[in-house]
């Protein structure tokens, strides 16, 4: 199975997505910003980092660059029941894909101002999607988080119907770090394919470079690591 | 628009020997200039003097202190250099740490800048530093910093701290380098001169090694990276006849920013390119662009290589088509590098260039001269011989007098600082000690610093060194610490050096690596103060001395002059560096314990040492009597046990003893991962013949605190034993204490118990409630 890792100018934690996809057994492949195929792959992952230097808003001029027409067309609308390319967006590669309008919503800037690096409590509240099938429904678990402009925000209606329709992959538990709505830490469109996340799941695959304790309060976190296998299942079960 | 603006050549200064040139603004003495037009058998063009007078200022020319710190390379022996793949003289040292990889590391000074623009001053020390690294190259792989700013509740410190905080961040995150340690440290006497040094590691394979060098006749000198500007130029504008009046004739930006400002995006394209750019082979030699720009570029590379270059400063790349010749050789932008390109290779080096987005302009090309010319739309404005710009700078040997009221100073012992003696008196100053600015929670600071990017750190803050994993297969990886402490030098600058040097070597070993090299910031106050002189003297004599007696040198390093106010100089504050290497950064040993039951062992022994210390100070504002003794080689026997034990599984946790003592130590090791102790004093009391305040809070050297499973304690004994290292069993690690429903404790037995969550309050409530009030 073949995972396309996209880098653009700025993108940071591409190289880690990539060795999270190894470790979970996957074929990583690296794609480039400026080349407009996916070259077939079965999942893309927008990484972390700052595409563009953050200049103008967070991933806005990454949406326009040509993969992402390509990604754009091949995943789908938001709403659209049948299932596109699985893409996934971790923190900036979220930002793309609100930017996108592959998600709803939009990443503001966290109500601390400051940049926070943390091991953040979640709870993955959605597992039927492709990137979080591996999950137990309400399953906690502990991954880096770490950014500056991590606020998930959109307007009610929009809030309810990610709620109500059961799109919230993630929530913030313990602490909220970045003022996000409703503590939402990751939400997905409606066929489960597309997931954008703001913390990182792949800083947390090896048990000596990852948080310090899992959400069980053992020793070296690779709870993370399930984003990246989970994805090799959905495509062998679709 | 034709720019018409009469510029001075060569030619002219020849016809114009008697011109009046402001060299006295520009920084340069009667003799430095006359010594100029000797060189140059006329009186330099306006471009020149512009170069001299940079390339011969303190910063970039270290003429106040190469004669002191040639003492370095004096001192440093066959057997010291058997691991330098390169040592002092580049961009930075290169360390091989085996299998065919090599790091390369150095720390740097960002100080007046960061005390001018906080935010920037910082950001770009950082941005320097990552260069530096990049121009050897190697793939930076992390960052730390050490600040000093002034007293944490003090108004300028709320302007300064925060913003050199969000500039080090910001900058370091951007650019996708994990921060894995450093320092933070408070003190009045840093107010208005912060010290902001940061340090940079890059790792590489051997052959990766690039010089600043420009060598082959003929091979082309490229400018990359970001488009040139005013930054910087600072007193430079007197050539230009500037004034900071804003009048309508005016052609271009009336002021010009002291401070550069930094773009981490460029930079990390800048990376990424130069590392393409290295992998493809189509770069010869490669400087980067700091202090003073293009002038140190071309006649550092040009000295360095074979002699010759010829450049045509109308092709570089600006930002601002209002800039002077003078103004763009002295332009500090950021994010520029300069590569020697042979012609063949050319088309492929744009060709990644290109992909990057990153501009490049040819400007000219090594020839055979032996001079650096610089030419502008044709003609000659430049024409110097490089070694005299880059090298052969003015050389200084201040006067030093060892200041007369040291010795008041050494006389004012803590002595007779009431201490209280009894639990209850322990206790409560116990929690003072761990709430006070120097030894409480920095995560205020840290949390704002990515420390997971690259998916490759094995230990960061809070531990005592950052371990960062070089080598994926194999495990391979390094340590850094980084530490200093001006009390020390203020006292004792010769020994301050030392206890330096020891604390970082000591952080490494404690972490588990084994020491191998050295970088080091020296910041002092004005080089013109025989006091001052004095301090730097000894604190390089202390240093070079230390790096001999443990065998390690000293790789590369920095110094910052003029941290001084009036007439107070900040403390004698060398910070060291030390870098260390693991085998196996899955072995790393972090600095708390979390197995209920191990043994808690104390290494070393504990004398009455409090002068100078965070309890003198915090508790009493006192600063005297002599800091506490080293004995380098009680640091190397105790850093043997500690990488040993390490590497063996015989240790889970090692925490050096500094700052604050035994009880800082103690109380960090159980906050560390939560879990508490039960400790007893009465062994080592008794054997060293101290109080228990003294044995709580002493900063004697060489000592540690580890946690030994109770399965491996014969052997651990048994090996500080062959080593002769003073160790006793103070504790037991201990989950379930004698607190409510077992919550952890720290039990000091028969003088108090204090419940971690107490103790958590107290460390961690400080920094926050006064910088985010």
């Amino acid at each position: 199975m073949r995972i396309g890792i996209v880098t653009f100018p700025g993108s940071l934690d591409d190289v880690d997505a990539v060795r999270a996809v190894r470790i979970a057994g996957g074929e990583p492949l690296r794609l480039w910003h400026g080349d407009e195929s996916v070259h077939g792959v079965d999942a893309v992952i927008l990484p972390g980092g700052f595409s563009y230097g953050d200049y103008l808003r967070c991933g806005a001029i990454a949406r326009f660059s040509p993969i992402m027409a390509e990604i754009i067309r091949l995943a789908g609308p938001p709403d659209a029941a049948s299932p596109g390319l699985p893409v996934l967006g971790i923190c900036n590669g979220f930002q793309v894909l609100c930017e996108s309008h592959l998600l709803p919503g939009a990443l503001v800037r966290n109500d601390s101002r400051t940049f926070v690096c943390r091991d953040q409590r979640l709870r993955i509240e959605r597992t039927d999607t492709v990137w979080t099938n591996g999950y137990a429904p309400d399953e906690e678990i502990v991954v880096p988080l770490k950014n500056g402009e991590g606020g998930f925000v959109a307007d009610r209606a929009t809030l309810d119907r990610l709620d109500g329709e059961g799109r919230v992959v993630a929530r913030y538990l313990e602490l909220n770090p970045n003022g996000s709505y409703r503590d939402i830490a990751g939400v997905s469109n409606a066929a489960g394919t597309v997931v954008g996340l703001m913390p990182h799941p792949e800083h947390a695959v090896e048990p000596l470079f990852g948080p310090d304790h899992d959400a069980q309060g053992r020793s070296g976190s690779t709870d993370g690591l399930r984003f990246f296998t989970s994805v090799l299942q959905g495509a062998l079960s679709v | 628009m034709e720019r018409v603006r009469s510029v001075d050549t060569v030619g002219d200064a020849a016809r114009t020997p008697d011109l009046p040139q402001p060299y006295g603004e520009l920084g340069l003495a009667d003799d430095e200039y006359a010594r100029i037009r000797h060189i140059l058998g006329r009186r330099p063009t306006s471009s020149e003097l512009a170069m001299y007078s940079v390339m011969w200022s303190e910063h970039c020319s270290y003429k106040s202190s190469k004669v002191h710190l040639r003492r370095f390379g004096a001192t440093t022996t066959e057997a010291m250099r058997r691991h330098l793949l390169v040592g002092i003289g580049e961009n930075a040292g290169v360390v091989d740490i085996g299998s065919g990889w090599a790091v390369t590391f150095k720390i740097e000074s960002h100080n007046h800048p960061s005390f001018v623009e906080p935010y920037q001053g910082a950001a770009t020390g950082v941005g320097g530093i990552v260069r530096d690294i990049l121009a050897m190259g190697a793939r930076p792989i992390a960052v730390m910093d050490s600040l000093r700013f002034g007293d944490l509740r003090h108004l300028d410190t709320r302007r300064v701290l925060p913003g050199v905080v969000a500039g080090v961040g910001g900058y370091g995150n951007c650019l996708g380098l994990p921060n894995i340690g450093g320092e933070v440290v408070l003190d009045p006497v840093y107010q208005g001169n912060p010290l902001v040094n940061a340090l940079c590691v890059g790792a590489m394979k051997h052959d990766e090694i690039h010089l600043a060098a420009a060598r082959g006749e003929g091979n082309l000198v490229v400018l990359f990276g970001a488009r040139t500007g005013g930054d910087g130029i600072g007193g430079v504008s007197v050539l230009a006849s500037e004034t900071f009046d804003a009048s309508p004739d005016r052609e271009g930006p009336a002021k010009r920013p002291s401070v550069q400002v930094g773009d981490p995006f460029a930079e990390k394209v800048l990376i990424e390119c130069c590392l393409e750019l290295f992998a493809a082979n189509v770069v010869d030699g490669i400087q980067d662009l700091g202090g003073a720009g293009l002038s140190c570029a071309t006649s550092e590379l040009a000295s360095n290589g074979d002699g010759g270059m010829v450049i045509h400063l109308d092709r570089v790349p600006l930002r601002d088509p209002s800039l002077r010749p003078e103004e763009i050789l002295m332009s500090e932008s950021q994010e520029r590098m300069m590569a020697i390109v042979r012609p063949d290779d050319l088309e492929s080096f744009l060709q990644i260039t290109t992909r990057w987005d990153v501009e490049a302009a040819v400007l000219g090309e090594v020839t055979s001269s032996g001079r650096l010319e610089v030419l502008w739309h044709g003609e000659t404005i430049v024409d110097v011989p490089p070694r005299t710009v880059a090298h052969e700078g003015p050389v200084y040997s201040r006067p030093l007098r060892r200041p007369a009221r040291l010795d008041r100073l050494r006389a004012r012992t803590p002595d007779r600082l009431p201490r209280p003696s009894t639990g209850e008196g322990l206790r409560a100053l116990l929690l003072r000690m761990v709430a006070s600015p120097n030894l409480c929670s920095r995560a205020w600071v840290t949390d704002q610093y990515d420390r997971y990017v690259r998916g490759n750190t094995a230990l960061a803050m809070p531990d005592d060194a950052g371990v960062v994993r070089v080598d994926e297969e194999t495990g391979l990886g390094v340590a850094l610490a980084l530490d200093g402490n001006g009390r020390y030098g203020a006292l004792d600058p010769y020994q301050g050096a030392r206890l330096a040097l020891a604390e970082a070597y000591r952080n490494v070993a404690a972490a588990g690596a084994r020491p191998l090299a050295v970088t080091d910031c020296l910041n002092f106050g004005s080089p013109q103060d025989p006091g001052v002189m004095w301090q730097f003297a000894q604190a390089v004599e202390g240093l070079a001395d230390g790096c001999v007696e443990l065998g390690i040198p000293v790789t590369g390093g920095n110094v910052s002059f003029y941290n001084q106010t009036g007439d107070v100089a900040v403390h004698p504050t060398p910070v060291v560096g030390v870098l260390g290497v693991l085998d196996d950064v899955g072995r790393r040993t972090p600095s708390g314990w979390r197995t209920p039951g191990q043994a808690i062992y104390l290494l070393g022994a504990t004398r009455e040492e409090l002068g100078g210390s965070e309890w003198a100070f915090a508790e009493h504002g006192h600063l005297g009597g002599v800091p506490p003794v080293v004995h380098l080689a009680d640091e190397q026997r105790l850093a043997d046990i500690l990488v040993n034990s390490s590497r063996d599984g015989l240790v889970d946790a090692a925490h050096d003893l500094c700052e604050g003592g035994l009880a800082q130590a103690l109380v960090e090791a159980c906050l560390r991962y939560g879990v508490g102790a039960r400790v007893w004093l009465d062994e080592v009391c008794e054997r060293d013949g101290v109080s228990p305040f003294a044995a709580l809070f002493a900063e004697s050297t060489a000592r540690a605190v580890v946690a030994v499973p109770r399965s491996e304690e014969v052997r651990f004994t048994d090996m500080c034993a062959a080593r002769g290292i003073p160790f006793a069993r103070i504790g037991v690690v201990d989950d379930g204490g004698s607190g409510a429903d077992g919550e952890p404790v720290l039990d000091v037995q028969g003088l108090f118990t204090v419940s971690l969550a107490e103790l958590r309050s107290a460390f961690e409530a400080t920094l926050p409630a006064v910088l985010d009030a």
